[in-house]
This record gives structure tokens, sequence and C-alpha cells, in this order.
């Protein structure tokens, strides 16, 4: 296990390193003087704009100025943002957030999605496999920001139900909405998937031998059947943990929310390279070490896979 | 005894079944299970209509969506304007049907592109295999690690499709969503090459000396053709989500460009006035959605003999 463990984290230098090259390459190729509207109404000073090339090193060719950034993110520091700030300290604000975010996100994703594929998987054909068919359809053909702007509009700004915007330090209250919204394209998935490999498994000759050796249908269902339907789902939960970074940019900027989204948005129009290279990186690694998590947890939901 | 009742009569069934009916390939088998769903057909006219709209608008509609009619400006649908009209007084009807072009053609443009790139690097790395298979999936790892919308954006924004013709903004858009599209598809094109090489037939079409393009052309792609086919079906429902979400961000299409993304981001401040203008949009774009998701999800369930 230990040794998978090693294995894996350093496969995961590579992959970290190509990325973090494009992303960067991507970003600096972003048109525009960085330096322009840096000093008010008027050109910046020779003298300045000098001071501030060599900073960054801009006159240097790409692969150098990468090499010199990785050098200097090594030792922990991800360079300033254009107001000066540390992006290390913005980051630790807006990740809280987002973190918050993401996690209700998968937990609203994970519990609704799981019991609804699991009701439908359990009454193949019935009408509340049906109903479970049919919305699960609904809610993955409109886009999210619709998806968004209607529960606010109709739950936040109608009914009253849940805050129509949120506030720099949200409550758990205060982000149930965005929360729901973000993941709503993936409970429609989990619970398609979970319906899916349930009603295989059921018809499995484990689960018939499980009924005909007395277990009670509930233990059949709940023990045998559904820890082997888990595991396509926890890696689509996995895979899908991507997306919902993607996705909280739209859901960031439809409720306001103070988060590692709406930074990335904001700084990629200010031009704002540091930034924008410095945040997609940390959320590149944060996905890489949940599917790495992931991939821990096959062994657990079934002990055949083993990672020795 | 009511086991062997049951083969007795199984048997009897497959041979009075075999007197009327002809020996038929799998192709001809999902056919014939598609023919019987009434949702295939549905989704099979609704990407016609939206196919034909994208082709020519003009069969649709008369009015041009170009006229704007201020003095109408927000006008509820009436018989005049079946949509109504937006804020500028443009016929909503006619902006939803011309705004069929872009999502169609991002759709059918990103697929083609995925499912070539993606069927290709999958197939190579698997017949390959050894130290280009490593080297692939090394480089299939570095893209799957960025989340589509986040790769998009900052694409998106590195190429500033302001004011640039229709086509090239497509493309650009086509480009930002294929760059980031085809590791999924190389993985699942992998794999399914991996299954299907072991196989006698493709040992003796090796034994008999056929050359490796031969093999790979007439022997492993129609075979493992299948699952990429289901997949970038669904995917392309997908695609067209992702082009509206980067429009709504204002970074995909622009206006003048007519689409539903733009329409829908300009409708959506007024939701609680002007519910019309981003409901008729949106209903186009789910439907479209909703159509090839309907479609993949039935030739899917044709495919797989599991499920009949």
């Amino acid at each position: 296990m230990g040794k998978y463990i090693i294995r894996r984290l350093l496969q995961m230098i590579p992959v970290i390193i190509g990325t973090t090259f494009l992303i960067f390459y991507m970003v600096f190729a972003l048109p525009g003087d960085p330096t322009a509207g840096k000093c008010g109404e008027r050109p910046c000073p020779a003298a300045y704009v000098a001071k501030y090339r060599a900073e960054h090193n801009l006159d240097d060719p790409m692969p150098i100025r990468y090499a010199k950034y990785v050098a200097k993110t090594a030792t922990g520091d991800l360079g300033t943002n254009r107001y000066g700030v540390k992006v290390t300290e913005d980051l630790k604000k807006r990740y809280v957030v987002t973190g918050k975010l993401a996690l209700m996100a998968v937990a609203v994703e994970v519990v609704i999605g799981i019991a609804a594929g699991i009701l439908s998987g359990i009454r193949k054909g019935r009408f509340i496999d049906n109903l479970v068919l049919v919305s699960t359809l609904f809610v993955i053909s409109i886009p999210v920001f619709v998806i968004g702007a209607l529960c606010q509009y109709f739950l936040g700004v109608k009914w009253g139900l849940f805050p129509v915007t949120v506030s720099a330090k949200p409550t758990l209250y205060e982000l149930f909405m965005p929360a729901f919204v973000l993941g709503s394209l993936s409970i429609a998935y989990v619970a398609r998937l979970t319906r899916t490999n349930l009603v295989e498994n059921l018809r499995a000759d484990y689960v018939r031998t499980a009924i005909a050796k007395g277990l009670s249908r509930k233990r059949a269902v709940g023990l045998h059947a559904l820890r082997n339907s888990m595991i396509p789902v926890i890696t689509f939960v996995g895979f899908d943990f991507g997306g919902l970074l993607g996705g909280a940019i739209v859901t960031e900027r439809i409720f306001n929310i103070q988060g590692i989204g709406g930074y990335i948005f904001r700084s990629i129009y200010n031009r704002d390279g540091v930034a924008v290279v410095g945040a997609v990186t940390a959320l590149v690694i944060v996905y890489l070490l949940v599917n790495l998590l992931v991939d821990l947890l096959y062994g657990v939901l079934d002990p055949r896979i083993s990672h020795d | 005894m009511t086991e062997s009742a049951t083969v007795v009569q199984a048997v009897e069934a497959t041979n009075a079944a075999g007197d009327v009916g002809e020996a038929r390939s799998l192709g001809a088998d999902a056919w014939r299970a598609l023919r019987k769903k009434p949702l295939f057909w549905v989704s099979l006219v609704l990407i016609t209509i939206f196919v034909l709209m994208a082709i020519w608008p003009s069969l649709f509609t008369n009015t041009d969506p170009d006229n704007a009619v201020l003095r109408q400006a927000r006008e509820r649908p009436n018989a005049n304007a079946w949509f109504g009209r937006d804020i500028q007084g443009y016929d909503i009807y006619s902006r939803v049907v011309y705004g069929a072009r872009a999502s169609i053609l991002v759709g059918v443009l990103t697929t083609t592109f995925t499912v070539l790139l993606g069927g290709a690097i999958g197939t190579l790395a698997a017949y390959a295999g050894g130290w280009v298979d490593a080297l692939v999936s090394r480089v299939t790892d570095i893209f799957f690690a960025i989340p589509l919308l986040l790769g998009a954006i900052l694409f998106m924004a590195a190429t500033q499709p302001r004011g640039k013709p229709y086509f090239v903004i497509i493309l650009l858009v086509v480009t930002a969503i294929s760059i980031l599209g085809w590791p999924s598809l190389a993985r699942l094109m992998r794999s399914s090459v991996m299954q299907v090489l072991p196989n006698d037939y493709v040992q003796a079409a090796r034994a008999l000396g056929a050359s490796p393009w031969r093999i790979i052309r007439k022997h492993i792609i129609p075979n493992a053709m299948g699952p990429l086919i289901v997949v970038s079906t669904i995917n392309l429902g997908a695609y067209i989500a992702a082009e509206a979400t980067l429009s709504f961000l204002g970074i995909g299409l622009q206006p003048p460009v007519i689409s539903w993304g733009v329409s829908i981001s300009d409708a959506i401040v007024g939701l609680r006035t002007t519910p019309h203008m981003l409901a008729f949009p949106s209903l186009f774009l789910s439907l479209t959605v909703l159509a090839f998701i309907m479609l993949g999800d039935a030739i899917r369930d044709a495919f797989d003999p599991k499920t009949r």
C-alpha cells in the first residue's frame, strides 16, 4: 500500500509539470501589456517597466521563464498578483470557500444521487424508476447556468427559502443552494450510474446465493449488490471533481461567491497571469490527489483489487 | 423439473425462430431493437429538425433575425412575434432558429475532431504498446488533468475571440473544447482496442501477412468503434452545453453572432420581468442536448446484449 502510494505520487510529478507548463504557456500567451494601467492615467516610467519585466522574467524565452517559475514555486512562493498581494494568501482565503462548496456539492451528489439510483434500481420498470430516469434526463439537458438562475429566482427571491447571494465568509446554510446547483448535473449522472450497476448486480449469482442462504433482501441488496455497484460510481465522482472545480466558475459567478473560480475568472480578465497560473495549478494538484484517493478507495470497496 | 421445462421451451423457441428468421449480425440485431424504441425516433426527428435549422434557417422563418424593432422591445409572445421580442426588439423566434447553427456546428465539429484525435491516439497506444503506450498515456494524463471548462476558458482568453469573424470564433471554440475533450475518448479507445487485439481473427490476419495498417483498418477499428460512437454521441450534447456556457461567461461567441448561449446570457438578468426571453433559447438548447443524449442512450442499449 505504502509503496503503491509513493509510486503514484512519483508518477504525478511529470503530469503536474506537463499540466502546469500548458497552463503557463496559455496564460502568458494572453495578449496585452502587463504593465498597462499600473501607473494610473499615464504610461509607466521606463525604469519601472524595466524593473517589472526583470522581476517577472518577461524578457526570457518561455521554457526558461517556466523553469524559473517552477524553481520559485518549489520554495512555496507563488509570487504576488497585480495588487501586490501574495497569491498564496489569496488562495488560502478562497480555497476555504470553494473547498466547502465543492465538498458540499459532492455530498449532495453522493447522498441524493445514490439514494435515487437505489430507489429506481430496486424498482426497475415501476413508477419511481421512470420518474428518476425522466427527471435526471431533464436535469442533464438544462444548462447549469439556467438551473442556477432559476433556483436563485424561485428558491431565493420569490419564496425566500435560501439566501439569494453568499457573503464573504459563507455559512453552510448559505452555500446549500449553490452546492445543489453545482452538483445537479452530477446528481443525475450518479443516479443513472448507480441504477445501471445495481440492476446488473441484482441479477448476479452471488445475490441469488445470498438470498438462498437466508439473508434478508435488505441485507443482500445493501451489503452485497450495492457495495459492488459502487466502484464505477466512485470512479465517476473522482473524475467529476475536476468538472465541479471548473463548474464552480459559473456557480460562483451566479451566487457571488468569493471562491477560487471567481478569482481565476477575474484574474484572467485583469491579465493577472501569476494569479491564474498559481490558482489553476493548485486546482490541478487537488484534482490529481482526489483521483489518487479514489483509486485507494477501490481496495476498500473490493478486496480483490489490491495495491501491493 | 420446471428448470428443464424452461430450457426445453427456450430451445423450442429458438428453433422456431430459427426456422423463420435468418442469422443476424450484431448491427442488424441492434437496428431491430432500435427500430422499436419510440425514444430513438423522437430523438432522431428532433436532431433532423435542428440540423435542418442549422443548414437552412430560412426554411423555418422569413423574419430577419437582425431586424430590431425597438418600439416593441421586450414584447411578450403574440401573433406577430410567436416567441416575443428581446431587449433589442429582435424577433426571438427567428433568433432561436438562426442560433441553431452555432450550437450544431460546435457540437458536430468538436465531436468529429475528438473522435478522430482520441480514436487515432488510443488505437496507436494500444496497438504499439511498450514505450509508445507509456508515453502516450502520460501525455493523455496531462491533458486529462485540466478540467474541460477551466481549460477552455483559459484558451479562449488567450486567443481573444472578440471582433473576429463568425467561423474563426466557432473554430476557436471547437479547438478549445477538442484539445481538452480528446483524452477521455483516447482512454476509451485504448481499452477497447486492447480487448479486440488478442482475438483469433486479429492473430489470423497477422499470420496471413496483413500489414499493420490493414489489420487496424479492417479488423480492429470496426470491432472497437462501438463504445467510442456511443460515448461521443452523448458527448456531443455535452459539448453544445459547454459552448453555451462559454458564451454565457462572455468568452465564447459574442454578439453580433446569434447563438443560444449569447441569447440566454443576455436574457438571464431579466428573468423576473421578461421570462420569455430566457425560456425559448433555453428550451431549444435543452432539447438539442436532450436529443443527442437520448440517441446515445438508445444506441448503447441496443448494442448491449445485457440490457435486452
